[in-house]
């Protein structure tokens, strides 16, 4: 478009439909943030795509005035993929939950992940299952009680900022559904960086899991347990900044106060091409139910699936011009019988 | 094989079947390639049918290890890779023992001597020493030493120190080659420049194999051994330029002829299967055609990958075969009940679960027609021939594009690696897919709105709006929409409606189809076989047969399984009787049963080959004749 475009609002990026999550849902809190963030970067309705799965995460882009749709459990990442690749000119968001996008669609994600398609993938981690009413997720706690583990689930769970790491996403961080400034920040970086893009956002479901996030959301514990990850800044938390994060000789990380850390707090670097500093950060909290890292992991510049893939295209038809049909029927052994 | 000595060395033939078998590591199926196309290129008409392990490399020597490929050649036009063959090169006792049965009374049987020893015996079977014992008397049996001909031939080489012996006996299968080239007069200069090519980097590989070809061909010209050889004179083919073509490679270039006529970009997305994968190789070298191909994570990624790209404006496809349309089955239906235009290929092959990977079969036409949940109606085309993989791919894309549906291609694991001549289209005159297309660009509702689901009164296709389209932005899925709007709905009357809709938007595709083709040239058959997919060469063969017998036969062959012809029924109903084979157990036939309410008699076996057009002779016999000369 030649004339310049008109600067759009939240309004812009908000659809017609009647938002039908439960009343005091932690989903309209992020779909708020999104909507705002996309308006302040400058993002076109029309070039934007929201892909989602099946859960309750998944019906947010019948929210957006965008082009969108909801796919089938767990999938949400191929077709982001397919539209990707095909369609570079678009910015592409899965929105995706811990059942859709860990349990049934883990395989998707951590293939999406690897390859680095230029995809941005929320996960809306509330630890269980929503719209199903109330079973344990693959992100539950051992021990939690829910209607399919009336004894407590045995069933360990995954982290979702490890499992992105391992698969060696180039983006990957972690925010919180309330903390509207945060959450912002973090959608803002991801939606900034070339290829695959990973948000675990904690999500408070009031109905099925209310408080799960409690030791961070609530005002008076997320200063004591919310480690902030800011790039080039030391790992501090707490009220005074009163603890701090240190390496230990094998490479794991711990928590000690701040006064016996002397010059060896670590510096929050997300751009290392090695990923291990991030994984370490990411075992520091398995649950949260206590300080937890939040904000930036990883983020690094690595060659993007797609474009490596329309390089090849480009590079194909350099060598051997565009393709002429006639001449691919007629490769090969071919000979004339005459009439 | 009959025909008459014109010479004293030459037979005359109309036509004949040469079968190669060996162990999976001897090269047969690269030597079948080869003997195809130095006979395409002598002007036969020709059907090849290849057979190999799904093992890579079973054990060597066993008859699980046994691969052959079967070439049918003819001076007129043939229909089937041929029922028994007249020549067999057995490279080994397992080879021999798997396929002498199939040999026809007093044909050629050609072994290789060197590889009958006692251990090779034994691990085929034998108790005795078959080419001792009798078990061959019914035959013209050539025992040659190709292993040791072979050696002694590249006997320079291997003192220059070019080839070890282990690397020499491996050209044996070119020196078989030459030696039934040279019975057969077929001419071997293009297989000499062909491994010039294949070994540019390697030159004294090509240099052996080479020598080998030319010691085979030799040995059939100076040694006595060999009383007959046989000519089979070029086919009166409709002019044209031919080439020879497997159905993998016609399906491939129906994609990316599609792609050009509908000037869409082709996106594949897929996940490697047997016998499927081809397809996906020769589409990821078409790159400069703008062809995108995906190597997913899985089948499920692979038909998510296409939903995407479809839904992006692209001509999307994913290509399986049984086990992964299976795990395709939920996006399937999704992209069914999304409307968007994609096409689903099926090269069937021997089931159910993993089933006969290497095998052919048809026992997927139920999971193509009704293999998801819920009512989701899909059109189901499937193709007759290996060129004809090429335009049931276009009439697919055709649909899909018209109609905005996913389509599901049938292929076989017979269509998709036997090979015959194709006389090519020139590309100008295939379809113009343009035409029966085009996305979308302004609202189509009141006050500015886009409707997603407001269709087309004659097609009952849904707009097609694709993302980067200001205005029109939009929101689909696999929940129930109303119709028109598209917003979710959990109205009951809505999803009634939705559901006819959907159904009636599939016989609109009937509508546009041309009356249904019986061939009956006498017009007087009161029997009618009918087919669909790979069996149509059998069948043809068949019909040929029986009508040469007296029998008034008439046959038709449906490329449409869905929806189907409106004609049929009614055409059905004038027939005394209709015969129905299939590789399966009666799946087309008691849908026919259900749909007509009419006897169709069906004729099924699930061996993973082809049928034998004697077969179907003999079937036919039975199911529509034979009460009658009971009653006569």
């Amino acid at each position: 478009m030649t004339e310049a475009q008109a600067t759009l609002s939240k309004k812009d990026f908000t659809s017609d439909r009647e938002v039908r999550w439960c009343p005091g849902c932690g989903d309209y809190a992020i779909l708020a943030s999104v909507q705002t963030m996309l308006a302040e970067v400058g993002a076109r309705p029309e070039k934007t795509v929201f892909v989602s799965g099946i859960g309750c995460s998944s019906r947010f882009p019948y929210y957006m005035n965008t082009y969108g749709f909801h796919s089938i459990h767990g999938r949400a990442p191929t077709l982001a993929t397919g539209l990707a690749i095909t369609r570079p000119d678009l910015d592409i968001w899965v929105v995706t939950g811990d059942g859709d996008g860990l349990s049934i669609g883990g395989n998707h994600l951590v293939h999406a992940l690897r390859r680095n398609v230029n995809i941005h993938v929320l996960l809306f981690n509330n630890e269980i299952y929503g719209l199903t009413k109330g079973q344990y997720s693959p992100t539950s706690p051992l021990g939690s009680i829910h209607k399919s583990t009336p004894m407590g689930s045995i069933d360990r769970p995954v982290n979702p900022v490890s499992l992105a790491l391992g698969a060696e996403a180039t983006f990957v961080a972690r925010s919180i559904d309330n903390d509207r400034k945060h959450l912002t920040e973090v959608l803002t970086a991801a939606y900034e960086h070339r290829g695959a893009s990973f948000i675990e956002i904690y999500q408070n479901c009031n109905v099925f899991n209310d408080g799960a996030f409690d030791a961070l959301r609530t005002p008076e514990n997320k200063t004591a347990n919310q480690i902030r990850l800011r790039r080039g800044e030391p790992i501090t938390f707490g009220q005074q900044g009163e603890n701090a994060v240190v390496a230990r000789g094998d490479g794991t990380m711990k928590i000690v106060p701040t006064e016996d850390a002397g010059d060896r707090v670590v510096i929050h670097d997300p751009t290392k091409q090695e990923p291990t500093t991030a994984f370490a950060l990411a075992r520091l909290a398995h649950n949260p139910t206590g300080p937890t890292p939040i904000g930036v992991f990883r983020d690094v510049a690595r060659p993007v699936y797609d474009d490596l893939l329309r390089e090849q295209v480009e590079a194909a038809q350099q060598r051997q011009g565009q393709g002429d049909l006639q001449q691919l029927l007629e490769s090969g052994n071919v000979w004339d019988v005459l009439g | 094989m009959s025909g008459t000595v014109t010479e004293r060395t030459t037979v005359q033939l109309s036509s004949a079947v040469v079968r190669f078998a060996g162990d999976s590591g001897d090269g047969m199926q690269l030597t079948g390639d080869r003997f195809t196309t130095q006979t395409a290129l002598a002007g036969n008409d020709l059907a090849t049918l290849p057979d190999f392990p799904a093992e890579i490399r079973a054990p060597a020597g066993t008859l699980a290890g046994v691969s052959s490929f079967q070439l049918h050649f003819s001076d007129q036009d043939i229909h089937t890779p041929g029922d028994a063959p007249d020549v067999l090169v057995a490279m080994n006792p397992a080879a021999l023992m798997k396929h002498l049965d199939a040999l026809k009374a007093g044909g050629t049987v050609i072994v290789n001597v060197d590889s009958f020893t006692e251990r090779n015996l034994q691990k085929a079977g034998y108790h005795g020493d078959p080419l001792h014992d009798g078990t061959l008397t019914d035959y013209r049996v050539h025992e040659v030493k190709l292993t040791q001909l072979t050696v002694r031939a590249l006997e320079e080489q291997i003192e220059r120190g070019e080839l070890n012996k282990k690397e020499a006996e491996r050209c044996k299968n070119m020196l078989a080659l030459g030696l039934v080239s040279w019975m057969f007069h077929r001419p071997i200069d293009g297989t000499v420049e062909w491994l010039q090519q294949k070994f540019r980097s390697k030159p004294e590989l090509a240099e052996a194999n080479t020598t080998a070809l030319r010691a085979g061909w030799n040995y059939g010209d100076t040694t006595e051994a060999f009383v007959f050889t046989y000519e089979v004179p070029a086919a009166k083919l409709p002019p044209g330029r031919y080439r020879n073509i497997t159905g993998n490679q016609a399906l491939s270039y129906g994609l990316v002829a599609a792609s050009v006529r509908s000037g869409l970009p082709l996106f594949c997305g897929s996940y490697p299967i047997t016998p499927a994968s081809d397809i996906l190789h020769e589409l990821a070298k078409q790159k400069h055609f703008g062809v995108m191909t995906f190597q997913a994570e899985d089948e499920i990624a692979a038909i998510g990958s296409v939903i995407g790209a479809a839904f992006g404006g692209s001509l999307a496809v994913t290509t399986s075969s049984g086990p992964g349309i299976a795990l395709k089955t939920e996006a399937l239906g999704l992209a069914m009940m999304t409307e968007l235009p994609l096409l689903v290929v099926n090269v069937m092959r021997g089931g159910p679960s993993t089933g006969l990977p290497t095998k052919t079969e048809q026992s997927d036409l139920l999971q193509a027609l009704y293999g998801r949940n819920g009512e989701a109606p899909i059109p189901v085309v499937a193709a007759s021939s290996p060129s004809d993989c090429f335009d049931v791919t276009l009439e697919a894309a055709r649909i899909a594009l018209t109609y905005r549906t996913p389509v599901m291609v049938l292929s076989d694991g017979y269509l998709a690696n036997s090979a015959e001549p194709w006389n090519m289209p020139h590309t100008d005159e295939l379809p113009d897919l343009r035409a029966v297309f085009s996305f979308t660009t302004e609202p189509n509702g009141p006050d500015g709105t886009y409707l997603p689901f407001l269709r087309d009164p004659d097609t009952l296709a849904r707009p097609w709006a694709v993302p980067g389209t200001p205005g029109l932005e939009h929101r689909i899925g696999g929940l129930e929409k109303e119709d028109g709007t598209g917003h979710i709905s959990y109205d009951h009357a809505n999803h009634h409606r939705m559901t006819v809709l959907r159904h009636q938007r599939l016989a609109r595709i009937a509508d546009d189809l041309p009356p249904t083709e019986v061939f009956d040239p006498d017009g007087d058959a009161d029997v009618l076989i009918l087919g669909w997919g790979s069996t149509a060469g059998p069948i043809r063969a068949a019909c040929h047969q029986l009508r040469q017998r007296g029998r008034k036969v008439a046959r038709v062959h449906l490329r449409h399984l869905a929806p189907l012809p409106k004609d049929l029924p009614d055409l059905l109903q004038r027939y005394r009787v209709v015969v129905l084979p299939e590789n399966n157990m009666g799946q087309l036939a008691m849908l026919l049963r259900a749909r007509t309410l009419l006897d169709i008699r069906s004729y099924n076996t699930v061996t993973g080959q082809p049928f034998a057009s004697a077969e179907l002779v003999r079937a036919v016999e039975e199911l529509a004749f034979s009460e009658q000369e009971v009653t006569v």
